[in-house]
């Protein structure tokens, strides 16, 4: 019995729910949620040095036993991502104390960020296919509310692209998860793997699972993130940070869950599709971070590129590959919210939000301008920073596996993400400043503070990534060996 | 122009009271038959949307001062709150205890902690609901 398991996704749905009734006390809110972040991040911690020790965790709701109840299953995958996200989320609460305004607060802004928190949580951690769905709705309602939160008009317009399209893959999703049950007889995910690992995985199965690779696309924007540019540029900095860092990497979560544990005896069509899906995005996703001047929109983009750069890890499918995939994703988190930080802070204190509009950032705010470019070149893969190990174990898996075209692309990518940083910091850190000393907008320290925080983080990531081999090389092992996941869950009694 | 709506007040009066017992026979029947937390809290919120209906919603607030997104948070509280509560007597996360007790009125009776647990199902989803038609009807 391990209850501390549903405790990551306890902490923030009960502090969400009291900050409910403190609605109009800023002071109370603030300080219960840096506390609720801090004891989520400690119990994350806690479980994941746990899982070295016995194994992977598993906690039956209610002591139903699996496959009849539902259940919690840890394993490192799943938290180190769950670690990660409440970390991000801790700095992030930091930098909304000082720029999200009383407005929101007073509109449940922080319960809703821990709505949102406790749905991408139990997102990581359920091991039964209809929770996931429901823990997907969870995250998926609060973003509703905090993208629409404000109401502008063009909030209101992206908003409602954004909860129709997700409204209709959640309908899909709904639909294989009832083909599946239809055809299986179970939605719990060791007990799929094992039923269809015995009936072998014939065409309808590989059809259901294509459905599947549709809906987590559309929610991690492989090759279906039409809607994504364009949603995640209109809300306020701090929270489209949230959505950038957090919202598709539960898609690209259940992606690799999926495809590693329950279909994974079609690699040619399955895996495949996924490497065009991920070859196409990583281009596209190229051409929109170039076509723009809007900052906003590059940033969102560069999004894209990496959703294409980290699937690429799940088409290779070999254990470098998963490590590399699994290391990026904790790097992206990271860096895509100090990303996304930075330049909603720019557009904070120029007004403007072209680049060609700014010039010169760096002599009014040079701590700024050195941020931005730690992360420009965290992004593209510099050692030390935390996105070179990534890069070099996908590469090293697309070589082994002579998967050169995603090798090339993956690469590619890489270069366009730097061009496309680049640009930004060109044309608004360099060149004379357009700001007189007189009239410049002090640059708040609790605005600087969350991003030097994330800085450090891909820094450190990057020079102790020794520390985080074991857990990393961990879940690999596990996404390529399902056994061990299907061991733990059903213990012998399938 | 007024509506001359006596009639439909009048019925209002009374039937708001057997829409009420309903909800709360439905709610307290999802024991062991079809029912529970999910239906008898839409049919008692439907009882609070016909007042809504009936008469404005200033008169409505004023005979029920209730903030009803609170509502929704304390049935949700009371909801999670039982699964806490399991942990707390070292059992697994959810798990739902039932005993009999001799009550002084009813005599034997059953008394579940599902019954609190589908209580906070029933207030979260009145209070959902309320809100939603409640803010609907303010956007016009």
């Amino acid at each position: 019995m391990n209850n501390i398991i549903a405790m990551p996704m306890i902490i923030p749905l009960l502090t969400g729910i009291i900050l409910v009734f403190l609605r109009h006390n800023t002071k109370t809110q603030r300080v219960l949620s840096i506390l609720s972040s801090i004891g989520t991040v400690a119990v994350s911690l806690v479980i994941l040095h746990q899982i070295q020790q016995e194994g992977i965790l598993r906690l039956d709701f209610g002591g139903w036993l699996p496959p009849y109840g539902i259940l919690f299953v840890a394993d490192s995958f799943s938290m180190l991502l769950v670690v990660t996200t409440s970390i991000v989320t801790g700095i992030l609460l930091i930098y909304a104390f000082s720029s999200i305004g009383q407005q929101f607060e007073h509109m449940f802004f922080y319960p809703f960020v821990f709505f949102l928190v406790a749905g991408v949580n139990g997102s990581f951690l359920t091991g039964d296919l209809f929770n996931l769905f429901v823990c997907f709705e969870v995250m998926l309602l609060s973003s509703y509310v905090l993208i629409t939160m404000g109401g502008r008009k063009v909030q209101l317009i992206e908003s409602i692209k954004y909860v129709t399209i997700n409204v209709l893959s959640s309908w899909f999703f709904l639909m294989g998860i009832a083909y599946l049950y239809g055809t299986i007889g179970t939605l719990n995910m060791a007990h799929l793997s094992v039923r269809i690992a015995e009936v072998g995985q014939g065409p309808l199965l590989t059809v259901i699972s294509l459905i599947f690779l549709i809906v987590f696309s559309l929610k991690a924007g492989l090759l279906l993130y039409f809607w994504l540019p364009g949603s995640y540029s209109v809300p306020p900095t701090v929270i489209a940070a949230l959505f950038g860092a957090l919202l598709t990497k539960v898609g690209m979560y259940a992606l690799f869950r999926v495809f590693t544990l329950i279909f994974y005896h079609e690699p040619i069509i399955t895996h495949t599709a996924i490497g065009v899906m991920a070859i196409l995005t990583m281009i596209g996703g190229s051409v929109g971070a170039l076509a723009y001047n809007d900052i906003r929109k590059i940033v969102s983009y560069n999004v894209v590129i990496a959703v294409g750069f980290i699937l690429a890890g799940l088409a290779i499918s070999t254990e470098i590959a998963f490590q590399g995939a699994i290391y990026y994703l904790i790097h992206d988190m990271i860096v895509k919210a100090l990303l996304f930080l930075l330049a909603g802070t720019m557009i904070y204190l120029t007004g403007k939000t072209k680049i060609e509009e700014m010039s010169g950032l760096i002599r009014n705010y040079p701590a700024l301008g050195w941020l931005f470019f730690i992360t420009m070149l965290s992004l593209a893969g510099i050692p030390p920073l935390s996105g070179f190990i990534g890069k070099v174990f996908i590469g090293q898996g697309a070589i082994e596996s002579g998967s050169f075209a995603l090798l090339i692309v993956a690469f590619a990518s890489g270069i366009f993400v730097l061009y496309s940083l680049l640009r930004i910091f060109l044309n608004s850190f360099w060149g004379e400043t357009i700001i007189n000393e007189d009239d410049d907008v002090p640059l708040k320290r609790g605005m600087l503070v969350p991003c030097i925080l994330f800085a450090i983080m891909t820094v450190a990531i990057g020079i102790g990534v020794e520390a985080l081999a074991p857990y990393v090389s961990d879940a690999a092992r596990t996404l390529m060996n399902p056994e061990i996941y299907i061991e733990a869950v059903l213990q012998g009694n399938r | 122009m007024k509506i001359n709506d006596v009639i439909l007040q009048t019925v209002t009066k009374i039937v708001v009271f057997i829409i009420l017992t309903f909800g709360v026979e439905l709610f307290l029947s999802g024991h062991n038959n079809p029912g529970g937390g999910f239906i008898g809290g839409l049919v008692l919120s439907s009882a609070f949307v016909l007042l809504y209906l009936v008469h404005d919603i200033e008169t409505v607030h004023k005979g029920i001062p209730f903030d009803f997104k609170k509502i929704a948070a304390l049935g949700a509280f009371l909801a999670v709150g039982t699964g806490i509560g399991s942990v707390l007597f070292g059992n697994h996360f959810l798990t739902q205890a039932a005993g009999h007790f001799n009550l002084p009125v009813f005599g034997e009776t059953e008394l579940s902690t599902v019954l609190v647990f589908e209580a906070g199902v029933a207030l979260t989803v009145v209070g959902v609901v309320v809100t939603i038609i409640s803010t609907i009807s303010e956007d016009v």
